[in-house]
């Protein structure tokens, strides 16, 4: 039933790898802003709990004196930040776990526990891969946030931009341009992790040559490697591209 | 005129301004000297809301424009009180991606702008925008030849020696015309013969009666072009009075010892 000459298995495989550069672009469109979003929250200082820190009770004396515990839960409860802890632990969960777990995760348990069963397989592959590529981008993000002079900020201060001129007219470029490497590896890889949506059994490029290599024919499953090299030798020549825009200033 | 009551602030447990006064009138020239920790940077990151000081006053031409004892001010009002002052850095924190005249245009543009739309409750049109673009660009220019950059106006900042660079900054910062422009050491990052071109551009500003305090540690160039000379030390003001009262005549035998270190 398959048809094992050169010309078909480049074809069908081809046509197959059309579902890895879905999952790619995808990913990579919606991954970028929202990874952004999860970098601003898990840098945001919003505290609720801030009037509890000017209560009397939560004074903690500077005379070295053990402070007494009232004052240092206060303080706690004072100083926490909540939209900063659960953006943080959402990118501990998901850079701590395997890719691979969270497809079967995103996959199976809406349909088992919430008896919503999720439609499509690409659907499912596509909310995984944004939702962890999000959390990668985001440290990303916020290194580049971190890593930038203190200097500049003032500099923009002083000179009466708000805190939204600071960030778009001032910082952002810089940051940018710090993070294009990085970034540049992580697409780098999202190409090749796409072939992980066959667990879940989406139709892509890996999933088609184990048809073959399960009816005895094996050498597609290696030619598959062909097909991704190719795909991240163009990603590399554009990733370079992006770099050199950004060369003609140094920080 | 400014004057500044009472300034107090402390890091944790470390009280680094302990109560500084003084008064600089419109077209004086204040030079702050002082040892290492005693506070002066911290002075001037007060006066430009770098840093809240914990009490005291500041009253420009009569407006108070900080009260520690007041409300805290919005970000709006702080922003607007903020342009009193300009601020030179020591290490000259020009933005890296724009070229030298488009970091002194930046600011200037962006508040020309909100100023337009402010009084006509709109966005300017693309037209008017161009407009104010195009004199922002022509007040860049004028300043950027005032401190001898017309040759550089297009290059990016590191392609700027580090004296091209603090004049650039010192451009950047008179854009937005404020009361009292502040320098932090601004030529302590430079080789000697940077320092001098620097040096020539503050002086110049003087001749044009400019308000401004500079922390230094170039006492020949202080006791020039100085008015007034503050002596910090330890958070507060040790001494104070003309560079001829302060350099000729210290008092202290804290200044004492700091002018026979610095020559
Ligand atoms: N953000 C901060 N947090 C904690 N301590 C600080 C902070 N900024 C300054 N200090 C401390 O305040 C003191 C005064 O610092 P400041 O920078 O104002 O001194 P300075 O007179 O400008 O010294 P220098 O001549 O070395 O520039 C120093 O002891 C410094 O360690
Ligand atoms: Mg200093």
């Amino acid at each position: 039933m398959l048809n094992p000459t050169f010309t078909a298995v480049t074809l069908n495989l081809l046509e197959s790898f059309g579902q890895n550069l879905l999952l790619f672009f995808s990913t990579l469109v919606l991954a970028l802003p929202l990874g952004l979003l999860i970098c601003f929250g898990s840098m945001s200082k919003f505290r609720p709990f801030r009037f509890l820190l000017k209560l009397d009770a939560a004074h903690i004396e500077d005379n070295g004196e053990k402070p007494r515990f009232t004052a240092v839960v206060l303080n706690a409860v004072g100083d926490f930040k909540p939209i900063a802890a659960i953006c943080r632990l959402i990118v501990w969960i998901i850079r701590g776990t395997p890719l691979l777990l969270q497809l079967y995760v995103v996959f199976y348990v809406p349909g088992l526990v919430f008896n919503m069963p999720i439609r499509t397989r690409m659907t499912a592959a596509l909310i995984a891969f944004v939702i962890n590529y999000a959390a990668y981008f985001s440290e990303i993000y916020r290194g580049g946030i971190e890593s930038m002079a203190r200097g500049q900020y003032e500099a923009a201060q002083v000179l009466g931009m708000t805190k939204t001129q600071v960030f778009f007219k001032v910082i952002l470029m810089q940051v940018v341009k710090r993070i294009v490497p990085p970034m540049s590896n992580e697409i780098i890889t999202l190409v090749k992790d796409t072939s992980l949506a066959r667990v879940i059994a989406v139709p892509e490029i890996l999933k088609a040559a184990e048809r073959y290599s399960s009816n005895g024919l094996v050498w597609p499953l290696f030619y598959t490697g062909l097909f991704f090299l190719i795909f991240n030798g163009l990603v590399t020549i554009v990733l370079e591209k992006v770099e050199k825009a950004f060369g003609y200033y140094k920080n | 005129m400014l004057e500044v009551f009472d300034i107090r602030k402390s890091f944790g447990k470390t009280e680094v301004l302990k109560g500084i006064d003084f008064k600089l009138h419109d077209g004086e020239v204040l030079v702050i000297i002082g040892s290492s920790g005693s506070g002066k940077t911290t002075l001037l990151r007060s006066l430009n809301f770098l840093e809240t000081p914990d009490e005291g006053k500041i009253i420009v031409d009569g407006e108070t424009i900080f009260d520690a004892s007041a409300p805290e001010l919005s970000d709006a009002v702080k922003r607007q009180n903020r342009l009193k002052f300009g601020l030179v850095f020591q290490s000259f924190n020009l933005f890296p991606q724009y070229t030298v005249l488009r970091n002194v245009t930046l600011a200037n543009e962006l508040l020309c702008i909100e100023k337009e739309r402010a009084q006509t409750g709109r966005k300017p049109s693309r037209a008017r925008k161009a407009e104010i673009a195009y004199e922002c660009e022509a007040k860049a220019r004028e300043l950027l030849c005032r401190v001898g950059l017309e040759q550089k106006m297009n290059n990016y900042p590191f392609e700027l020696s580090g004296g091209q660079q603090q004049r650039a900054a010192i451009a950047r910062a008179l854009a937005l015309s404020p009361s009292v422009l502040c320098f932090d050491e601004p030529t302590s990052a430079l080789d000697p013969e940077l320092t001098q071109e620097v040096l020539k551009v503050i002086r110049s500003l003087k001749d044009e009666n400019r308000t401004m305090i500079v922390v230094t540690h170039e006492m020949e160039f202080a006791s020039h072009v100085a008015d007034r000379v503050i002596f910090m030390a330890d958070g507060v003001i040790k001494e104070e009075g003309t560079p001829e009262e302060v350099f000729g005549n210290p008092k202290s035998s804290a200044l004492k010892a700091f002018l026979a270190h610095s020559k």
